[in-house]
C-alpha cells in the first residue's frame, strides 16, 4: 500500500500486477475480505485500487463529503498517474462512484464494469431500491448480502480487535457517503446517457440488497451495457465467486 | 439545590405485546389515541402540580417509541408555559443535530421563553443513538452538525438589529431574523446532556449546565472532574449550579412504600434500552473503538444487545433482574422513607463532589397517578426543605 498525494488529499493505493490498467473502486464494506479477489485480478491486470478516504487509518478530510468528491478525486488520480485506456471496475458504492466519474469525463477510460452497483434510483418514492443496511439487524441483512452467509458473512466473535475496528470504520464511512439520499444521487439517472462506453453490468444472482431486476434496469438505462448474472453470489460477487467474476471481467475487458 | 420533576410519559400499555423491542420498529396500531390522551393529560397534571410544590419541570422527546410519547418537546413546554406561574421549564432536550430547521428551533424556544415570562431553560442534546433513524439524521457527522446548529440558534436569539446571513456546512439561510426575541437576556440558560468525560469537558469549557443521566457511582466522578477541568481551562469556576444529575426517586411513608414506587418507576431503566443493536450503535455515532466493542456483545446482530448496570464494586447486573437495592447501590435510584432518600442523596452528592440540580424521575413505568402525586408531594414536603444541608 502506497500513499499518493492527489490534489492535496492523501490517497492510499494498492498497486499490483501487470497487464492493461484496471482501476478498481471498492464496495462500501468488507474491503479486506475482497483483497484475495484483487490479488487474483492482478494476475492479468495492472490493478490500481485506491482506498476511499476515511476507510483507512487516517480520518476523512473535512472537504471530502460526498460521492461527487470521490468522483473528482479519482479523475484527478487518473490524471496524476497519466493512465489511458483504463478499464474501470466499481463494486456497489464503487460502482456509484464510477458512474459519477463517467458522466463527468471518460477521456481516460475504455470500458466500464459495474459489479452490483448502487447510485441510481429507479423505483418509486415508496419503494426501496436498496435494502436498508442501517435498519436491518445483521441476521436479516447477511442473507441479503451473501448467497452463503454461513461461509462468507463476518463472524464477529472470531475477528481481531483491528478487524472489528475496520468493520466499524467501514460502516461509519458508508453512513458518511451514503446516508441521505440513501446510496444514490437523485439527479444521476437524468445524465446516464453520458456513460457512453462499453459497459458490463455484473450482478450476483442471489443479491437481495439490490435485486437482479435493479441490475436489469441499470443496464437498460445505460447507452451500451449488457447484464451478466453470477450464480452462487449475492451482493459481493468478488468475495463469493471471485473466479467467475474475473472470468467475466477478462472476457469483457480484453476484447 | 433545584429539583426538577421529569417523566418520559411511557406508553406502557403496549410494552407486554411489544416485548424485546420498544423502539424504532414498533407499529403505531398499538398506540390507542384515547389511552394516549389520558396519559398526556395525566402527565401534564403532574407537571402542573410541581408549580404548587416548589418543584421545577423537565420534559424531553423521543421518537417512534412506546417508552416515551412526547415526540415534540415544545408542545408540552407550551402548555406548561401557560398553565404554570413559578416553575422553571427545562427541556432536556431539543435534539438540534436532528432538527433540520435550526431557525425554527430558535423561534420555538424564544416564543416559549416569552410566554413563560422568562422561565425557560434551554437544553441542546445530541440525542440518543436510536433517534437518528426516525429523523433520518446522518450519525456519521452528527457532532459537527450539532455544534453548527448550536452556533446558529444562539446567534439567531441574540441578534436584534435585523436579518443576518448564514451559509454554513449544514444550514443555509440568507435572512435570519427571529421574532420574538427571548425574554431572558441575552438568552435562556443553556444545558447539555453528557455521557462521557469528553463531552463534559466541552461543557465545562463553554460554562453550560451539564446533565448526566443515570451515570451512577462508577462513571459520574470522572464526568464531573472533566467538566471542572474544562471550566478551569477557560478560567471559569465550576459552581454546583453547573451540575445536574438524573435519578429515579421513590419516596414513601415506609421503606416498603418508597421501594414499591421506585420499583415501578425503574421500569424506565428496564425498558429504555429495549432497542435493536443496529439502532443502539448507528455507524459513526460512537467512536470506531466503541462500535467495534459493541460488535462483540452477545446478541449483537441478532436483535437486542445485552445491557447492564454497574454496581459500586464494578459488578454488572442485568437491569431486568436488578433489585431496588442494586439500583440504589449503582446510584441510579434514591428510594425509601424521606430520611433514607436524603441519606442516599447525600452519599451520592458527596461521592461526585456535589451537584446543584436533581433531575428527579418522579414518574415512570406504570406507577399510578395517585402514587406519583403522593411521591412528588412527599418529596417536596419532607426531602426538598433539607437539601440546602447538602451544601
Amino acid at each position: 500500500m502506497e500513499t499518493l498525494d492527489v490534489g492535496g488529499i492523501p490517497v492510499e493505493i494498492h498497486r499490483a500486477g501487470s497487464g492493461p490498467p484496471l482501476l478498481y473502486l471498492h464496495a462500501e464494506q468488507y474491503v479486506e475480505q475482497a483483497r484475495p479477489h484483487l490479488d487474483a485480478l492482478a494476475k492479468t491486470w495492472t490493478v490500481i485500487a485506491p482506498r476511499h478516504p476515511g476507510y483507512g487509518a487516517a480520518p476523512v478530510p473535512a472537504d471530502i463529503r460526498s460521492v461527487d468528491d470521490l468522483a473528482y478525486l479519482y479523475l484527478d488520480l487518473l490524471d496524476a498517474l497519466k493512465l489511458d485506456d483504463v478499464v474501470l471496475v466499481g463494486a456497489s458504492l464503487g460502482g456509484w462512484i464510477a458512474l459519477e466519474m463517467c458522466v463527468r469525463n471518460r477521456a481516460r477510460l475504455s470500458k466500464l464494469i459495474l459489479v452490483s452497483s448502487a447510485g441510481v434510483k429507479f423505483g418509486g418514492r415508496e419503494e426501496r431500491d436498496f435494502a436498508d443496511l442501517f435498519y436491518l439487524p445483521d441476521v436479516e441483512a447477511f442473507p441479503l448480502l451473501f448467497a452463503d452467509p454461513k461461509r462468507h458473512a463476518p463472524n464477529y466473535a472470531a475477528l481481531s480487535g483491528g478487524q472489528l475496528e475496520q468493520l466499524a470504520r467501514e460502516r461509519h464511512m458508508l453512513a458518511h457517503y451514503g446516508w441521505r439520499p440513501y446510496l444514490h444521487n437523485p439527479g444521476l439517472k437524468r445524465w446516464l446517457h453520458r456513460v457512453d462506453l462499453p459497459t458490463l453490468v455484473l450482478w450476483g444472482e442471489a443479491d437481495g440488497f439490490a435485486k437482479p431486476s435493479y441490475g436489469r434496469s441499470l443496464a437498460a438505462a445505460l447507452p451500451s451495457a449488457e447484464l451478466k448474472l453470477i450464480p452462487g453470489a449475492a451482493h459481493y460477487p468478488g468475495i463469493e465467486q471471485s473466479e467467475a467474476t474475473i472470468r467475466a471481467i477478462d472476457a469483457f475487458g480484453r476484447t | 439545590m433545584k429539583v426538577w420533576h421529569f417523566s418520559e410519559l411511557a406508553y406502557y400499555p403496549a410494552w407486554k405485546e411489544l416485548g424485546a423491542q420498544l423502539r424504532n420498529v414498533v407499529p403505531s396500531r398499538l398506540c390507542d389515541p384515547r389511552v394516549a390522551a389520558d396519559l398526556y393529560h395525566r402527565g401534564l397534571d403532574e407537571w402542573a402540580l410541581c408549580d404548587e410544590l416548589g418543584l421545577n419541570i423537565m420534559v424531553n422527546e423521543h421518537h417512534a417509541t412506546a417508552t416515551c410519547i412526547d415526540s415534540v418537546c415544545t408542545i408540552q413546554m407550551a402548555i406548561l408555559a401557560r398553565e404554570t406561574k413559578k416553575a422553571r421549564l427545562l427541556c432536556l432536550g431539543m435534539p438540534i443535530g436532528n432538527r433540520f430547521d435550526a431557525v425554527r428551533v430558535a423561534e420555538e424556544y424564544a416564543t416559549l421563553d416569552v410566554i413563560s415570562r422568562g422561565r425557560v431553560e434551554m437544553g441542546f442534546v445530541k440525542g440518543a443513538p436510536f433517534e437518528v433513524t426516525p429523523a433520518n439524521s446522518n450519525p456519521a457527522d452528527l457532532s459537527t452538525r450539532f455544534w453548527e446548529a448550536h452556533d446558529l440558534i444562539l446567534k439567531a436569539m441574540t441578534t436584534h438589529d435585523g436579518p443576518f446571513n448564514w451559509e454554513g456546512r449544514y444550514f443555509q439561510y440568507r435572512q435570519v431574523n427571529v421574532w420574538p426575541r427571548p425574554y431572558q437576556q441575552p438568552h435562556p440558560p443553556v444545558w447539555l446532556t453528557v455521557n462521557s468525560p469528553e463531552s463534559a469537558q466541552t461543557g465545562g469549557e463553554r460554562g453550560y449546565v451539564i446533565g448526566s443521566l443515570n451515570t451512577g457511582y462508577v462513571r459520574t466522578p470522572a464526568i464531573y472532574a472533566a467538566y471542572r477541568k474544562g471550566a478551569a481551562s477557560k478560567g471559569r469556576e465550576a459552581t454546583p449550579d453547573r451540575f445536574a444529575y438524573m435519578a429515579m426517586v421513590g419516596v414513601g411513608r415506609t421503606k416498603e412504600e418508597g421501594y414499591r414506587r421506585a420499583d415501578q418507576i425503574l421500569d424506565y431503566s428496564r425498558t429504555a434500552l429495549r432497542v435493536g443493536a443496529q439502532f443502539a450503535f448507528p455507524p459513526g455515532y460512537q467512536s470506531v473503538a466503541a462500535t467495534a466493542q459493541a460488535l462483540k456483545m452477545p446478541g449483537y446482530g441478532a436483535g437486542v444487545a445485552t445491557r447492564s448496570i454497574t454496581l459500586r464494586n464494578g459488578r454488572q447486573v442485568d437491569p431486568d433482574k436488578a433489585t431496588v437495592d442494586e439500583f440504589i447501590d449503582a446510584g441510579i435510584c434514591f428510594a425509601g422513607t424521606p430520611d433514607m432518600v436524603f441519606d442516599q442523596m447525600k452519599e451520592f452528592h458527596d461521592h461526585v463532589g456535589g451537584f446543584g440540580h436533581l433531575l428527579m424521575m418522579g414518574q415512570g413505568g406504570h406507577i399510578t397517578h395517585e402514587d406519583t402525586v403522593d411521591n412528588l408531594t412527599m418529596f417536596s414536603k419532607e426531602v426538598l426543605p433539607r437539601l440546602p444541608e447538602l451544601g
